[in-house]
């Protein structure tokens, strides 16, 4: 916990009597201008003094961020549930409606559809990613040369932006004039629709989001890896453990903090996908890659349904928010009832 | 992957433990390069189109099959992007909308981070476990009502609309705390004894103490912010006041055709971050691991 500095010296000023901070205090005002060296052992008084001075300064110090971040989460959020209950076109006054937003949004077989697609791409983007992002961790974590290049390679993806990503590859897969399809023609495989495909489109982005978003999991996991205790490694090999069984009874264990932690980064993130949609498909075609943040992009700034956009914005956060949640609850759970068996099996 | 089995002595040969890998006999180099190369090609390629595709003249572009390779350097892309289109008035306000978020995001979030590692005030432990839950909070809850507020100020077709709410982030002020908890007190103790102001201890001993937690701010908040699509798509209407992202895609929807200039405009938007990551690989390489396992 953050510990105030033990003020050693104080300036030798004659400070204010002030109700209520006890005799330490009133002491000090009295026989005023103590020897600084004194004050070590009864710092009360002043120190006090210097901490309302501090309070002031704290204060100065965090209200910016705290104005900004609070302004600009707090008050949205109360916001956003307030709109969710009304009609809202962001422009006109709004108008009561009740439940009447989310009463449409459970009949909307857009909004079903947005959020299939988006347990679709979330369910195929995640293993996906962190499994090849292990993979190749494991790879390039041993001592070959070019291994520096190769991590460059697979990660600089990552720093592209998903707009750059989505230009470049409509580009790539353009049915007509991308390079993907004169490939596929030199290898006799007939051109291929992709982004413009309803049955490949999603797969299709995924496996953008995979060329992006791999170089990631590597990076996090091989920074992981480096920290598994050597020592740990050559015990089990001195014990004779083989390839297979240091990797699924040492490494991975070791490993098992940060894949959670990739779990749950990569799934809040495939939730949330817009960029990329927005950029290469609009959603389409016949809404096949319509993820639920496009359909509340799209209610609230293209159909001006705000107060719509706002119950759907809701329906996600409060998906959103169990993700983060049941783990944490589940976790939570196991590691009491562990307490408790150790409890009793010390007792015994 | 008859790669992976010869690539590596078998532990059945019997080597003590612990010495180095024995010598590859037959390759004259490690066999995991066979499934390197190509993997690491894989994510590569697509980057080296990138480039290739910007420099090519619009006839090799456009005929079936494309060109693989330009057969000189061609930059009519490059020249109808920066004079016919507006895409150094859109570089330029990236730039001042990132540069803005980065400055103020390690002064306020160095300021909000210091008070809360160092000084005790009321409401301290409130605020900060606050400041922390509004990381949970995903983006689309709060972008109408952010839109709404950003109109209420007036600032909305303006940078002012980008920046505010860029201007310090809560993970910026966490990171910060972190790092200042991490430093040994003793210093900061010395001056605080002579007199020295907080101000003056955190901007002459804390902060030149703290290089890695400010490059990990800075580079993190340059990567969103110059990257960030939705919220200027939200906020920006009028084409003088475009980001580059928001630029790039609405002039491929007006230009699909010039796929060169196109790619041009995309090697402009694409290629600050790129250097930047080239320059400063292992510092951005670390801030993403720190921020990612910290998370």
């Amino acid at each position: 916990m953050p510990r105030l500095p033990t003020p050693l010296t104080l300036p030798e000023r004659k400070h204010n009597t002030r109700a209520g901070h006890g005799h330490a205090d009133r002491d000090e005002g009295i026989t005023s201008g103590p020897a600084p060296s004194r004050i070590v052992k009864r710092p009360m008084g002043p120190w006090q003094r210097r901490l309302r001075g501090e309070q002031a300064t704290a204060w100065i110090f965090v209200s910016p961020s705290v104005l900004i971040v609070l302004g600009l989460s707090v008050v949205p959020v109360a916001w956003s549930l307030l709109l969710s209950f009304r009609a809202d076109d962001l422009v006109t006054p709004s108008r009561w409606v009740g439940l009447d937003n989310y009463r449409a949004l459970v009949q909307d077989p857009n909004f079903g559809q947005a959020v299939r697609n988006t347990l679709l791409y979330t369910a195929l983007y995640v293993p996906l990613s962190i499994g090849l992002g292990l993979v190749l961790a494991l790879v390039l974590n041993r001592r070959i040369r070019l291994v520096g290049l190769y991590r460059t390679l697979i990660f600089v993806p990552f720093v592209i932006s998903a707009t750059a990503q989505g230009v470049l590859f409509s580009f790539v897969l353009d049915p007509e004039f991308g390079v993907a399809n004169s490939v596929l023609h030199e290898l006799g495989v007939s051109p291929q629709g992709f982004l413009t495909d309803p049955g490949q489109a999603l797969p299709v982005l995924v496996a953008i989001s995979l060329w992006s978003g791999t170089g990631f999991c590597v990076v996090v996991i091989l920074a992981a890896l480096q920290d598994v205790p050597p020592s740990l490694t050559e015990a089990a090999r001195l014990d004779g453990a083989g390839r297979w069984n240091l990797l699924r009874h040492v490494v991975l264990p070791a490993l098992n903090p940060v894949l959670a932690f990739l779990l749950l980064w990569q799934t809040i993130n495939a939730l949330q996908v817009f960029d990329l949609v927005y950029v290469t498909t609009k959603g389409g075609p016949l809404g096949s890659t319509t993820l639920i943040v496009y359909f509340i992009w799209e209610q609230a700034f293209k159909n001006f349904t705000a107060g719509y956009g706002a119950a759907a914005a809701y329906a996600l956060a409060v998906a959103l928010l169990l993700v983060f949640l049941v783990p944490r609850l589940v976790r939570a759970a196991r590691v009491r009832s562990r307490e408790t068996h150790g409890l009793e099996g010390a007792a015994r | 992957m008859s790669a992976t089995t010869s690539g590596y002595p078998s532990r059945s040969s019997a080597r003590p433990a612990g010495s180095p890998p024995r010598r590859r006999v037959r390759l004259p180099f490690s066999a995991w390069h066979l499934l390197l190369t190509p993997l690491a090609l894989v994510f590569a390629i697509p980057l080296i189109w990138l480039l290739l595709s910007s420099v090519m003249s619009d006839a090799e572009i456009n005929r079936f099959p494309p060109a693989l390779w330009p057969s000189g350097i061609d930059l009519g892309g490059y020249r109808y992007v920066l004079g016919n289109a507006m895409f150094p008035r859109w570089f330029a306000n990236s730039l001042i909308v990132s540069v803005v978020a980065v400055a103020s995001n390690l002064l306020l979030g160095a300021l909000g981070g210091y008070a809360f590692a160092r000084m005790r005030f009321a409401g301290s432990r409130v605020l900060l476990a606050l400041m922390l839950a509004t990381m949970a909070i995903p983006f689309q809850l709060t972008m109408i009502p952010t839109f709404l507020v950003m109109k209420r100020l007036g600032l909305i077709d303006t940078l002012g609309a980008l920046i505010v709410p860029s201007l310090v982030t809560p993970f910026a002020v966490f990171l910060f705390r972190q790092f200042f908890l991490s430093l040994p007190r003793e210093l900061e103790e010395a001056a605080w004894m002579d007199g020295c102001s907080r101000l003056r201890v955190l901007f002459l001993i804390v902060l030149p103490l703290s290089r890695p937690a400010l490059g990990t701010v800075a580079v993190l908040t340059f990567l969103t912010t110059w990257n960030d699509l939705t919220w200027p798509l939200i906020a920006i209407n009028h084409d003088t006041q475009y980001t580059l992202q928001l630029g790039l895609t609405t002039f491929q929807g007006q230009h699909h055709t010039h796929w060169s200039a196109v790619m041009a405009g995309n090697v402009i938007t694409v290629l600050p971050v790129l250097l930047a990551f080239l320059f400063a690989q292992k510092s951005f390489i670390q801030s993403i691991t720190s921020s990612g396992i910290k998370g």
